[in-house]
């Protein structure tokens, strides 16, 4: 697979915390923001809060693997490295399946981190904190999955793309959300399989979508 | 390495509700090069896109052997990136640029300057430095003249007629007068439809 470790390289560069001047920093900050926000707008009732905070904990990743969509694939559409790579052999989708590892490793392991503040935050216990982490290990490569086929569909369209891809992105999470948050009140095992299932499938899927999606674009 | 070529046969060209040209057939081989004329919009840059296999034309063929330059209005460099760092991406993939070349185009002094504040000329001549480190063989290149200067022009005729000295292939797609010993002339808007041809 030619240039699969050089596209690797220019991708997280590009994409992990902190690169492009802290930009890919808000996300995680949102993420934090949403938990911190939570109790002072549902009250401090320790009970309210263990009970939903999880839950919480699953909207507020869903929101923050949206904020980065817009910026995911389009850019290089527009500049002309997808048309440069084509020429070159390299397959979209092949560039599709890199910048999904890319974008995953950007915000899931991130978003795993942050979950332990925010669930302190929360006063969620332990057992609970581990089927969230558990549950986000399952859900957030089909998160960024879903992400990356939507950002490609979109990616031909001037303005606009980000709240559209956002909008676009929800439908199609919530099977990720029931099982994922699911697994929360029904503290079985089964809820995170069938999630990392579903991430899975999603995972697949893809780079295939996704280098479609571009090829029609180019040609529009 | 085994001689280029580029060939169309009876093309046709439709953007949105407009057909552009058809019937045109062109053959070039390796040591050839052709200069393709016409204003605006009468589809230049689609005719390179569709000779690059980047976009399917409406009726025709095109046939070719050999690795494809392109060098057009987008220059394919991280924005945020010094220049040098860009470049390095594309070396990565396509093996490393001589500094002889970087220095013979006028870069080596920007090399640490972000490619977001290169001047419309400079960004060309980057755009250029990427194209001659692929090393290709058949370059297509679309209005590659704009916004430089006049010795960059010279430059830019030099390169080509080294490049189809060395047994190189190229294809020009410019409004622009362009001066490379014995380059041949399409004249897009012949192929228009409307006239009788």
């Amino acid at each position: 697979m030619r240039g699969f470790g050089t596209l690797l390289l220019r991708d997280l560069a590009q994409f992990l915390p902190g690169a492009r001047r802290g930009n890919t920093l808000l996300p995680l900050l949102f993420f934090l923001a949403v938990a911190m926000l939570y109790p002072f707008a549902v009250g401090p009732n320790p009970n309210v809060l263990a009970a939903t905070g999880g839950g919480v904990i699953w909207v507020a990743a869903l929101l923050a693997a949206i904020l980065p969509l817009d910026r995911l694939l389009a850019p290089d559409l527009e500049n002309g490295f997808f048309d440069q790579w084509a020429l070159r052999g390299i397959a979209e989708e092949v560039v599709v399946a890199v910048r999904l590892l890319a974008h995953w490793l950007s915000f899931g392991p991130f978003l795993m981190l942050a979950a332990l503040p925010a669930s302190a935050l929360l006063g969620i216990d332990a057992a609970t904190l581990r089927t969230v982490e558990l549950g986000l290990l399952a859900g957030t490569p089909g998160l960024a999955a879903i992400g990356i086929i939507i950002a490609a569909v979109t990616v031909g369209l001037r303005g606009g793309g980000a709240a559209l891809s956002g909008l676009l992105v929800i439908p199609l999470a919530v099977p990720l959300l029931i099982f994922g948050a699911g697994s929360l009140s029904t503290g079985g095992e089964g809820g995170i399989a069938l999630t990392a299932a579903i991430s899975l499938v999603l995972v697949a899927i893809a780079p295939f979508a996704g280098g479609a999606a571009i090829r029609a674009a180019r040609e529009g | 390495m085994e001689a280029p070529r580029l060939a169309a046969r009876d093309l046709a060209c439709r953007r949105g509700e407009r057909l552009l040209f058809r019937g045109l057939s062109l053959g070039l081989n390796g040591g050839q090069s052709l200069h393709v004329t016409g204003s605006n919009g009468t589809g230049k840059s689609s005719l390179i896109r569709i000779l690059a296999r980047l976009l399917r034309p409406y009726a025709g063929e095109v046939e070719r052997s050999g690795s494809i330059g392109l060098l057009d209005q987008t220059i394919a460099l991280d924005e945020h990136l010094p220049l040098g760092r860009a470049l390095a991406f594309w070396a990565g993939l396509d093996g490393p640029i001589s500094p002889d070349i970087v220095a013979r185009i006028g870069l080596a002094d920007l090399l640490d300057v972000p490619v977001r504040y290169l001047s419309t000329g400079q960004r060309k001549r980057a755009a250029l430095a990427r194209l001659l480190g692929q090393g290709a063989q058949i370059w297509l290149l679309d209005e590659p003249l704009n916004g430089l200067d006049r010795d960059a022009v010279a430059l830019v005729e030099a390169l080509i007629a080294e490049h189809i000295a060395d047994g190189g292939l190229t294809l020009v797609a410019s409004h622009q007068p362009i001066t490379v010993p014995g380059m041949a002339v399409l004249h897009l808007p012949d192929y228009a439809p409307g006239l009788n041809a």
